[in-house]
């Protein structure tokens, strides 16, 4: 399965870089989105997959999945939360004020002169 | 945790809620509610003093970071108690008087004494630590505060440059030090100040050591402004005036004189340690005095007669180094200088403090400080005259005050390292006391005029904003208290002797006392018709004459031209960082997030790539892996087909159900990985998301069609698959390769036991990685207030934006 | 947006509070089966969204009048307080505590002190994601 999930990380890693490098603010976001997505699938792959019972002692299983990655990505959910949503709203306001959302016309106004 | 400890950080913790008390209750001045603080602190460290004047010491720690050897390690030894007691009880005059200087109706005073508490409990860190990390936190701090005050009133375009400089220089010599303490690091294996001194011959032997005394120097050089650094000084002297009789004359500015002094014990015996101090003292010294007579602003003179004042304690803890190359304190004629830098710098404290308390007076009731416009107001103030008189005649070093005192013990001490037959002193040592000898002419020059061009002479009304009167009492008592010390010190030195100065001694030279032994200082008023008396003779006459005859003597100030002083090359060398910073970045940044995107996803391709080539990194192995299923075939079809879907979608509402898809679907996959906490809770923020994401995109524009060529999407295609085959190959090599154990059988094996819970990733944020939780939620809470400031905070844009 | 949505509204009143029982289930739970902090906060703020969905604005900070800054803010201090509070005990940074204690009426019930640096973190996660969408909501 680690192999299979290899790939399909590899497909969304892909498709974000592209939505990324468009010129379009809103699909900047939308691959910040997807790539954040593609990273916790890579972690949680990388600390093995179905190795054992979910991490709960509760479960008095003899083996358990590796708890270290998924607090890892629990923090980096919601993490990428904050972040998106601060984007969002960047683009927002970006939009508002400036009247473009397109890449090549935010360039950032002549700086010191 | 300790009462010492609560001692150091309590000015920190009132800090905290002083804000209240300056916002709820107006009618009473934010200063009554500060000035307990350093009461009750004073009289605290005062019970001190009966255990250090016994060559006791106060020991209490508490672990911070034990992992890495850093504890909060609080000491009192002589030294420390010395500067804790100058920090509270100059810190409670100056919370006085400053109740009367700021007027509560028109000044931020919220503002004010928080910066000013932020203060106090930093320096008293400093002073106190015995950890130097845990020091050097504490010095920052000082910095940052005294950035805060010098800047206090931020309107002002000076204010902001004065603190900017000082910031600048303070905070480089901070960074040097940091250094210097890592190098001690390497050298002994520990922070703690009691270790690296009883490790000093390892330190003296080691090939590190003339770095790490660079290091050490250069922040001590800075922070106590020495010659070529003493610059930002009178740059900040636009903060209000209790602040500079505060931080930049009686503590801050003396942090790098402690530094020097705690250091002592462990660098002292290199001859490049004294060279350094005291050669780089002397030339302060006469610098700051030689600069200190063409000032025409009455706190530009205080200032750079700062300057040469700490160079002059500076070069007295250089030369009394000497002391530590003879074996025991019997007839070792080197410690006098020792005693003369402690004396000094409890003398200065006393007098500089009253005397800049004496120019806000001034400067207060007349509006100008500016000595061209001032004259003749001894009649009106005749108080602040005799404080004036008192402060300067110390200053100058006449009797019968506490400078006198000082001073002769000073040229004592420059006089005796001819006698020492070292590292060429009996030939180069020559300059010391010659240099020592001229400064101590220019401090008497700028002493008289700043208070005979002040106080004497013809009254100018017409100059003056205000019409002079003498100042309110309130205003009095501290520089009162101050003078008075003066003369007590005068006239009684050795109250001082027993109790302050030979306990400080004790820990700057401690290698010289055998268990048991103590200093026996003694100061006397009167020794009888030696050099030093003369030298100070020599002084007054010829001090008197240059005074009389300054107006024929000045242009020799102009010869030096503007161009080559420090202050415009300090200028013209930070415009050209700037400058050239700028054009070097505007080489490869051009202001297109898209050729940034590309620069990092082009270096993330080749690094990587190129590191799994040449490592014979990339292997797959398949015996290790984990059987598929049927639902984990679906779902990553799912996935795929979704993710695939978003980059032709043609509408916004497509792309955001289609990402909202692909977050279900990880939630899935975390299901189906046995992942419970992860699937709950990208479930619901998956849903608060997509909320999210509809909220915004109703406002923002519609999809547009991609007008580009067949180039830019063929490089985008490129790229993007890069990054996809890049990644897959970083997945499956590091899943074949397992270089190390998991650490993660520790988490399953302590979560019971340890932290008695069940949740093994619950207990893993909550407890054995809570540090990086307490991070995230920091984060999140900056986010939001970003998202707020964003939209509800709309600063009216001026033409230029 | 000023709809009559009153099949909406009256499922919320019920939802609402099975939603907002649920998400405290989740944070006490946290320590031994899936929950917690971070969990526990969201379905909480997940709740207060559904609110903002079915009924306006104004009527839902009429209800609920709070300053989801501030709730933020005291998130944060009973984290750090947490954390800073081990030092009086003279051990490191964030060290936790924990004991069993017989309540009267509870009986044993195991205290721990990660629970305060839990609520904290609860309380930080709704305040955070509660002043995001109402900032943006209120934005017209």
């Amino acid at each position: 399965m680690e192999i299979v999930m290899a790939f399909v990380v590899g497909i969304i890693f892909m498709a974000a870089t592209y939505l990324m490098l468009s010129k379009s603010l809103l699909r900047i976001i939308i691959g910040t989105g997807l790539l954040s997505h593609g990273t916790h699938l890579l972690v949680l792959t990388m600390g093995g997959l179905k190795n054992g019972a979910a991490p709960l002692l509760g479960e008095h299983a003899a083996q358990y999945n590796d708890p270290l990655p998924q607090a890892l990505i629990l923090t980096a959910i919601v993490i990428a939360f904050g972040v998106t949503s601060f984007f969002l709203v960047l683009a927002y306001r970006a939009y508002q004020e400036l009247g473009t959302d397109n890449m090549d016309r935010l360039r950032g106004t002549k700086i010191n002169e | 945790m300790s009462l010492l400890h609560l001692a150091i950080v309590s000015p920190l913790l009132l800090a905290v809620i002083i804000p209240i008390f300056s916002k709820s209750i107006r009618q009473i001045h934010t200063g009554w509610f500060v000035l307990p603080l350093p009461v009750v602190l004073f009289s605290y460290f005062l019970s001190f003093i009966s255990t250090t004047s016994h060559q006791g010491t106060v020991y209490e720690s508490f672990e911070w970071i034990p992992s890495l050897g850093i504890n909060f390690a609080a000491k009192i030894d002589g030294l420390g108690l010395l500067f804790a007691l100058l920090i509270s009880g100059i810190g409670a005059l100056v919370v006085l008087y400053s109740i009367y200087y700021l007027a509560k109706d028109k000044e931020q005073l919220g503002n004010f004494y928080v910066y000013l508490l932020l203060f106090m409990g930093a320096m008293l860190g400093v002073v106190l630590s015995d950890n130097l990390i845990v020091m050097y936190g504490f010095w920052e701090l000082t910095s940052i505060s005294s950035f805060l005050l010098i800047g206090y009133w931020y309107h002002r375009e000076k204010s902001r440059y004065g603190a900017q400089k000082s910031m600048l220089i303070t905070v480089f010599g901070g960074l040097a030090m940091l250094g210097g303490i890592i190098l001690l690091y390497i050298m002994t294996g520990s922070f703690s100040i009691s270790e690296i001194v009883a490790q000093s011959d390892i330190v003296l032997e080691h090939t590190l050591l003339i770095p790490a005394i660079l290091c050490f120097l250069l922040g001590a050089f800075t922070k106590s402004a020495q010659f070529p650094f003493h610059i930002w000084l009178p740059d900040a002297m636009e903060a209000p005036t209790p602040v500079s009789a505060y931080l930049h004359s009686a503590t801050m500015v003396k942090a790098g004189i402690y530094l020097v002094a705690r250091m002592s014990p462990v660098f002292a015996e290199s001859p490049v340690w004294l060279w350094l101090v005291g050669g780089f003292g002397i030339v302060t010294l006469f610098w700051g005095s030689f600069s200190a007579v063409k000032q025409t602003d009455l706190k530009s003179i205080l200032a750079f007669s700062t300057v040469s004042q700490l160079g002059l304690i500076m070069s007295l803890l250089g030369v009394g180094a000497a002391a530590l190359h003879y074996d025991g304190i019997d007839d070792n004629v080197f410690t006098v200088a020792t005693t003369a830098a402690v004396f000094h710098l409890i003398n200065h404290a006393t007098f500089k403090g009253s005397l800049f308390m004496v120019v806000g007076i001034v400067d207060h009731e007349t509006g100008t400080r500016d000595i061209r416009k001032l004259g003749g107001l001894m009649h009106l103030m005749p108080v602040t005259f005799t404080l004036a008189i008192i402060g300067a005649f110390s200053m100058a070093g006449l009797p019968p005050f506490n400078g006198f005192l000082s001073k002769e013990m000073f040229f004592t001490g420059m006089v005796n390292i001819l006698k020492l037959d070292l590292f060429s002193l009996s030939t180069w040592g020559l300059l010391f006391p010659v240099l020592a000898w001229i400064a101590s002419v220019f401090t008497f020059i700028y002493s008289m005029k700043l208070v005979f061009r002040t106080f004497t002479g013809k009254y100018k009304p017409e100059g003056l904003k205000k019409k002079p009167h003498e100042a309110p009492l309130g205003m009095l008592i501290s520089p009162v208290v101050l003078g008075s010390l003066v003369i007590i010190f005068g006239l009684f030195p050795n109250i001082l002797s027993h109790n302050l100065i030979s306990p400080a001694m004790a820990s700057i030279l401690p290698s010289l006392l055998s268990p048991g032994d103590i200093f026996d200082v003694h100061i006397y008023f009167w020794h009888g018709p030696t050099p030093e008396l003369f030298m100070t003779i020599g002084v007054v006459i010829l001090g008197i004459l240059l005074y009389l005859t300054l107006p024929k003597w000045e242009k020799a100030y102009h010869l030096l031209p503007e161009k080559l002083t420090l202050n415009k090359i300090y200028d013209r060398g930070l415009e050209s960082i700037q400058s050239g910073s700028f054009k070097l970045t505007r080489f490869y940044m051009n202001g297109y997030i898209r050729t940034y995107l590309v620069y990092i996803f082009a270096f993330f391709i080749l690094i990587l790539g190129y590191t799994l080539y040449t490592k014979d990194a990339f292997v797959i192995d398949t015996t290790n892996v984990s059987s598929i299923g049927f639902y984990e075939i679906v779902l990553s079809l799912l996935i795929v087909v979704a993710t695939i879907t978003i980059l032709f979608a043609k509408s916004r509402l497509t792309s955001i159900i289609l990402l909202g898809a692909v977050g279900y679907t990880v939630a899935l996959f975390f299901v189906v990985f046995r992942a419970p906490d992860l699937a709950l809770t990208q479930l619901v923020i998956e849903t608060v998301s997509v909320a999210l994401f509809l909220l915004c995109f109703y406002h923002l524009p519609k999809f547009k069609k991609e007008e580009s060529k067949i180039p830019f999407k063929l490089t985008n295609a490129l790229i993007s698959i890069g990054v996809g085959a890049i990644v897959t190959a970083i997945a499956l090599s590091a899943n074949s390769t397992k270089l190390f154990d998991s650490i993660s059988q520790f988490y399953v094996d302590n979560t019971y036991i340890r932290a008695a819970g069940k949740n093994m990733v619950n207990v893993i944020l909550v407890d054995f990685r809570g540090f990086d939780t307490l991070f995230e939620i920091c984060v999140l809470a900056i986010a939001s207030l970003g998202i707020f400031a964003m939209i509800k905070l709309r600063l009216t844009r001026g033409k230029e934006g | 947006m000023r709809t009559n949505d009153l099949i909406l509204q009256t499922v919320t009143k019920v939802i609402l509070f099975i939603i907002l029982l649920f998400s405290i289930h989740l944070f006490f739970a946290g320590h031994y089966y899936p929950g917690g902090g971070f969990i526990g906060g969201l379905m909480t703020a997940g709740a207060l969204v559904l609110l903002l969905l079915a009924f306006d604005m104004k009527t839902v900070a009429n209800i609920l009048p709070v300053n989801y800054r501030i709730m933020t803010a005291i998130g944060l201090l009973f984290s750090i307080g947490t954390g800073a509070g081990s030092l009086l005990f003279n051990v490191p940074f964030l060290t936790h505590a924990f004991n069993d204690v017989y309540l009267p009426i509870l009986g044993k019930t195991s205290l721990h002190t990660a629970v305060l640096f839990d609520i904290g973190v609860y309380l930080v996660v709704i305040g955070v994601t509660m002043t995001i969408i109402q900032t943006i909501g209120e934005d017209e």
